[in-house]
């Protein structure tokens, strides 16, 4: 599996090489939002190139000076001496320019990658806490969070590790390629033959790190997956005594990340080391070739040491050469896997002329909607399902696992969009009212709730950041949480561990119907929420809740059919459609699936007999 | 809804945070002081490399010692074999093919250096994350309660990234320490007095470290913990990002992680601050050092007390001494942020086994599976038991139901039976023998648990019920499926027991999950067979049909059935009831509901609907003691 995943991505890296280019300039298009501070970094590289430059001609004058006035002979000892304070003067001005241009170029690579990464970080959040449900259920949290943190980490250090470098590499190589061949056209190209050679070698090796950097992360991610997954379910892992098990699984995962990780520094240290010793041989070269012609009295030797000064500026470029492509691999990579993120929209969002809603009579309607989940060969989930229900009405809706119930759960505030049919409150479609305006005005306690690793109190006050203490103590108590809660010697302050675990299952549904019903809104699901409580707290939630219940339209989804007794309304949902609908006593009379399922669950109910009546 | 805007409000009072804002505390769970055994321990982990390492530590040496000849030649080949009176094409051509012969030498030891390092570093940081994966593994569940994967995960990935930097670079640091201390030979050597005179700028640079350092450290240190604290308010933003927005906390959040993110980005450029500040200072002193080698040395050679060689060998080995000064600046951080990490690592590694396997532990191939709780006391936190005194027993085949209100510590029951955690006071014993005598694999194949929670692994279907069962096959995985009623639904899924799981097998309905993880537990065909609240989520009629088939299997076997629904637990032979972490009544259904204690109370108001409860017994229900 993650084989394939891997062939498909290399064979997308070899096709379009051209969109490597792209991201790159996506991202220097990001910077230069800094436009000053690139420039400033720019000019601070370019001066700092310079003053590097002027280092070794100084000294080059220092030596010839101190040997000019000694072969001179009859120059007057002070002048001489004044000659060299004057060298020394120079070139600590020089070195000490050198320093602080470094410096400045340097700091703003590094203030740019940050702003940089700012900026990403702070879209990168944005866009995900906007997409879709659809787009989170297919994407794993743990290769999110990789794209996050290591990808824009790549980005960011292209700014200093790449671009910078590269402008002065470019100075230092290309001043330095002029000199040479200034001085003497063909010695200079002579020595300058590594170039080419070293060209081709890095753009190979930026391909293939390329591929490989895109490969690692995506084992690395894979095992990270495996780590992630493993600590999240740990009880499981303990229950079915499976570390040997989840060990070998992680045993093979890290060895496919290794054998990517041990190639990509064969790759890149095959190609920095011969890069350096192309430098090496055309200076061999050189030397070669110049002492020849001093010999044949075709050149002085003083032509022939400025040309091997002149080459040994170039050794420290050479040298991060290799770190520049490598650079520019990772940047690529990483770009363009986030950015694959940053480029999707929302498939869930506002009309272009979306209104808040108006609430008359608080009338929730589905009219013949139908859905299905994205993916292939899924089957539709809803077939045609309408209803209606009102304030202070209740629908309840039972149905076996998988029915769909959930669903419409998720239909009412657009985490997903129907596939047919239309869903309304008050006349107004809801694709029609802003998403902020529906998800205020209809709350669901999720089947499956999320805590945070935080206090109870702020878990509570989740969707009212403001709420103040009286309304989180009204909602506990409302969900009879309270009782609880005054156990605790921190009461409300009670850390809650991760995901809630250390919580009992029915205190986490408490938690997360006390978060929802603070938040008094028009409209309020309860899917299946009350699964894991005992049927007498159940009971007492109900009774607290009846005040709230008469002002909004509720829809309780629950296996439990005595929560359901008074519900306005009772739809049976089967494979996704309403097989039987009506209230209890009616439903009771049609002695139908419903019927079978309340004789299972009543205490006079003779179960095998109501078995055979639905079987039948 | 409040009438107040949301930035109004925001002006009066700041949000509850709730965006990864428990990082501290995970900080405070690990003893913060350095012990100083970071090296030794990493070194530990190195040594299964040692050779690659002390090869890569040779190639360094040649490495240098090949960098510091390359000018030499040169000179020879200048002044020797080009300029002298004794100068010809054979000299010259012995001497390129000694320069020949040293690159290439170079270029072996640079290749031979990167590489070993490179790889060796690479091993050990995979052995090292794979060391605190397998300890983890066994670490006490008290200990993993508390810990924010978030944060686990940082430290398995992060930290681990650091340490391997630090390696890469331990090594040119190496080769850097080895430059500089022959630089400071060769020149002391060449001239002693101009030796001593460069080298006086050095103390200044001490100095200023000295200065630098405790500021530097303290920025360092800041820019890393923003960045955790960015990264966990990240990873909690995707892992909740259903509630965030079906709570409509987009923009509270962004708001808040803005807050983060450019407190983060603050630190940084900080820090970046401090991190340059040391290049002028390298370079001034660079500079002062080539000016005094100038003055002082060009005065002597007119004095003609120096030979001008000397000079200009002194110059070329100014420039270079500073190069490693150079780049050692550069990478304190890097040690700085290794330093950290290492710390960070070992400290997991360190984390106690608290649940470990006696010496003597037992692992019998088959148990009976008689279960006892003798007089259980246990608790999560010090001084707070969530049982207290528990006593029961389910003899081998027998079913017993747990049942209580929420909050109970139905749970907490079947955790201790599988010693997730250990008991405060009194025992759990297995066929008479404390559990905490059995190996824990022993355990784990023993009992088989469908957890409150269903949790499913990202992989096929397939996959997920076998799970550490690998002599399943697929006739077993079916055979299992079909007992829980999952087999149907499987079927008209796109690719049957196939079908990819998304993460935690969000793509399918909870009751569905529910299913498959009670199948998972079928699979594992264990003598006990633990069900908690397995079909809370699962309808009555799907329910019965499990029972009826699961009736079957648990005749041979010993089942603990935790229930709200108490339809569920009809076919138990004795229910065991709990309060507030006390066993208040025992006995068959027909005993309890004649005794009208708490079971008769909770089973009135499960089965009859509201109108048949008499009054008087609503009323006692409805007022009776609070629940937990
Ligand atoms: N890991 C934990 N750390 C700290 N406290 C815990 C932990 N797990 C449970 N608790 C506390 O122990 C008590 C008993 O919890 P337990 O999960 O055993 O209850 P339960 O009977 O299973 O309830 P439910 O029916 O709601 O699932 C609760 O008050 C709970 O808050
Ligand atoms: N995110 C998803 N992607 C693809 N398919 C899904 C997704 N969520 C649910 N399904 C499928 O849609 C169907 C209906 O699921 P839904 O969650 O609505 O069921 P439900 O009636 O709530 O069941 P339960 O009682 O088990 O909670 C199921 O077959 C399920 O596998
Ligand atoms: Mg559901
Ligand atoms: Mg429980």
């Amino acid at each position: 599996m993650q084989n394939t995943a891997y062939q498909d991505r290399k064979s997308a890296a070899d096709q379009k090489p051209t969109a490597d280019t792209a991201v790159l300039l996506r991202i220097i298009k990001l910077a230069l939002r800094y436009r000053v501070r690139v420039a400033f970094a720019v000019g601070a590289t370019i001066a700092a190139a310079i003053f590097q430059l002027m280092i070794p001609p100084l000294l080059g004058s220092a030596v010839d000076n101190a040997l000019g006035l000694l072969s001179g002979g009859g120059v007057v000892a002070e002048d001489a001496r004044s000659a060299l304070v004057r060298a020394a003067l120079l070139l600590l001005g020089a070195s000490v320019l050198r320093g602080v241009f470094t410096l400045l170029h340097n700091y703003n690579g590094e203030a740019i990658g940050h702003l940089l990464a700012y900026d990403l970080r702070l879209a990168f959040y944005g866009k995900l806490q906007n997409l879709s449900f659809s787009f989170h259920d297919r994407v794993h949290t743990g290769e999110l969070i990789t794209r996050g943190m290591l990808d824009l980490d790549g980005v960011r250090m292209f700014v200093n590790t790449g671009l910078l470098r590269l402008v002065l590499l470019t100075i230092l190589i290309g001043f330095g390629a002029y000199l040479l061949i200034s001085t003497d056209i063909w010695l200079g190209l002579l020595s300058l033959s590594f170039v080419p050679f070293v060209a081709w070698r890095s753009s190979i090796a930026r391909l293939r790190l390329r591929t490989l950097w895109l490969t690692l992360q995506e084992r690395m991610a894979n095992l990270g997956q495996i780590m992630d997954e493993n600590l999240t379910g740990i009880r499981v892992v303990r229950a079915f005594g499976a570390e040997p098990y989840e060990i070998e699984k992680y045993d093979a995962a890290s060895e496919e990340a290794m054998a990517v990780a041990e190639e990509r520094i064969k790759t890149r240290v095959s190609s920095t080391t011969v890069m350096s010793y192309a430098y090496f041989m055309s200076m061999g070269l050189v030397l070669w070739v110049g002492g020849l012609r001093v010999l044949d009295g075709t050149m002085t030797v003083g032509t022939l040491t400025v040309f091997l000064t002149f080459i040994t500026i170039l050794q420290a470029p050479v040298r991060q050469l290799g770190l520049l492509v490598n650079s520019i691999a990772r940047a690529s990579t990483c770009g363009s896997r986030l950015f694959d993120i940053l480029d999707l929209e929302p498939t869930i969002d506002d009309r272009a002329d979306a209104k808040p809603v108006e609430l008359t009579e608080g009338k929730v309607r589905f009219d013949d909607v139908s859905f299905t989940y994205a993916g292939e060969g899924v089957l539709p989930v809803l077939h045609g399902v309408s209803f209606e229900v009102q304030r202070g009405k209740t629908l309840g809706i039972v149905g076996p696992p998988g029915s769909g119930k959930s669903t419409i759960a998720h239909l009412l505030p657009r985490y997903y969009d129907p596939s047919g049919g239309r869903i309304s409150i008050d006349g107004q479609d809801i694709r029609d009212i802003t998403l902020e305006s529906l998800r205020q005005t209809v709350r669901v306690v999720q089947q499956d709730p999320f805590l945070f690793t935080a206090s109870l109190e702020n878990n509570i006050a989740y969707g009212d950041p403001w709420a103040d203490d009286g309304m989180i103590q009204d909602a506990a108590s409302a969900a009879q949480i309270d009782g609880f809660v005054g156990l605790l010697p921190d009461g409300y302050g009670t850390l809650v561990g991760e995901r809630g675990v250390s919580l009992s299952g029915g205190q986490r549904q408490r938690v997360a119907i006390a978060r929802a019903t603070m938040l008094r809104s028009a409209v309020l699901i309860f899917d299946d929420s009350t699964a894991a409580i005992d049927a007498e707290t159940e009971q007492r939630i109900r009774e607290s809740l009846k005040p709230h219940m008469a002002n909004c339209a509720s829809i309780i989804i629950s296996h439990r059919l005595g929560a359901l007794r008074h519900a306005d309304e009772i739809v049976f949902l089967e494979g996704g459609r309403i097989v039987e609908r009506g209230t209890h006593d009616t439903l009771l009379a049609e002695n139908g699936r419903y019927a079978a399922l309340f004789a299972l669950q009543n205490r006079d109910g003779d179960t095998d007999m109501a078995l055979q009546g639905v079987a039948e | 809804m409040s009438s107040l805007s949301e930035t109004e409000r925001a002006a009066a009072r700041p949000p509850r945070a709730v965006v990864g804002s428990q990082i501290s505390m995970d900080e405070e769970m690990f003893g913060a002081v350095f012990d100083g055994g970071v090296i030794r321990r990493f070194l530990s982990y190195v040594r299964p490399y040692r050779r690659s390492i002390i090869l890569a530590l040779i190639a360094v040496l040649v490495f240098t010692g090949a960098q510091l000849s390359i000018p030499l030649i040169i000179r020879y080949a200048i002044d020797e074999a080009i300029v002298s009176d004794r100068a010809d094409t054979f000299r010259l051509t012995i001497a390129i093919a000694v320069f020949g012969v040293v690159i290439t030498i170079n270029y072996a030891a640079n290749y031979l250096q990167d590489r070993l390092v490179g790889l060796a570093g690479e091993h050990v940081i995979f052995d090292l994350r794979r060391a605190m994966f397998a300890h983890l593994q066994h670490v006490a569940l008290s200990f993993m309660d508390k810990t924010e994967i978030g944060r686990m995960m940082s430290r398995l990935q992060g930290d681990v990234n650091s340490l391997q930097e630090f390696l890469e670079n331990s090594i040119t640091a190496f080769g850097d320490i080895v430059l500089l201390f022959g630089i400071v030979i060769i020149m002391l050597m060449l001239d002693f007095k101009l030796g001593l005179l460069t080298l006086s700028v050095v103390p200044t640079l001490l100095i200023v470290r000295v200065i630098w350092l405790p500021r530097a450290r303290v920025a360092f240190r800041r820019a890393r913990e923003t960045n955790s604290i960015t990264n966990g308010a990240l990873a909690e933003g995707i892992h909740a990002v259903r509630t965030v927005q079906g709570m409509g906390r987009e923009n509270v959040n962004f708001q808040l992680y803005d807050d983060k993110a450019r407190e983060n980005m603050l630190a940084h450029l900080r820090s970046a601050k401090f991190a340059q500040a040391m290049i002028p200072v390298v370079d001034t002193l660079t500079g002062a050092a080539m000016g005094i080698v100038i003055i002082v040395g060009g005065t002597q050679v007119l004095d003609s007390t120096l030979d001008i060689g000397v000079m200009v060998a002194f110059l070329f080995y100014v420039q270079r001494f500073f190069d490693p000064i150079r780049s050692l600046t550069i990478q304190y951080s890097v040690m700085q942020r290794a330093m950290a990490s290492g710390q960070r690592i070992f400290e997991v590694l360190e984390v106690p086994l608290a649940i470990s396997d006696k010496p003597d532990s037992i692992d019998p191939a088959v148990i009976d599976g008689d279960i006892a709780f003798n007089d259980v006391t246990f608790g999560y936190t010090k001084n707070q038991p969530i049982l207290k005194g528990v006593n029961f027993e389910v003899k081998r085949g027998e079913t017993v139901a747990l049942v209580g209100p929420t909050g109970s510590g139905k749970t907490s029951i079947t955790a201790l039976l599988h010693r997730f955690y250990d008991v405060w006071d009194g025992a759990v014993t297995i066929d008479g023998h404390d559990v905490r005598d059995f190996a824990k694999a022993s355990l784990g194949r023993h009992i088989a648990m469908v957890l409150q929670d269903p949790f499913l692994f990202t992989g096929t279907i397939f996959e997920n019920i076998c799970y550490r069962t690998a002599s399943a096959t697929r006739e077993d995985v079916e055979r299992a499926a079909k007992v829980v009623g999952a087999h149907d639904f499987i079927m008209q899924l796109p690719d049957g027991y196939e079908t990819v799981l998304e993460q935690q097998g969000r793509n399918l309905s909870l009751g569905q999950r529910q299913l498959l993880s009670f199948a998972r537990a079928l699979v594992a065909d264990a003598k006990i067979l633990v069900l908690d609240e397995a079909t809370a989520n699962i309808d009555s009629y799907t329910e019965r049909q499990i029972q009826t088939a699961l009736s079957r299997l648990l005749k041979d076997r010993t089942g603990i059935v935790i229930a709200h629904r108490l339809a569920t637990i009809r076919g138990a032979d004795r229910i065991v009831v709990l309060q507030q972490g006390s066993i208040v009544e025992t006995g068959t259904h027909d005993a309890l509901i004649a005794q009208k204690g708490l079971y008769a109370r909770l089973y009135a108001l499960n089965y009859a609907s509201f109108d048949d409860i008499p009054d008087d017994m609503l009323q006692e229900a409805l007022s009776g003691p609070a629940q937990t």
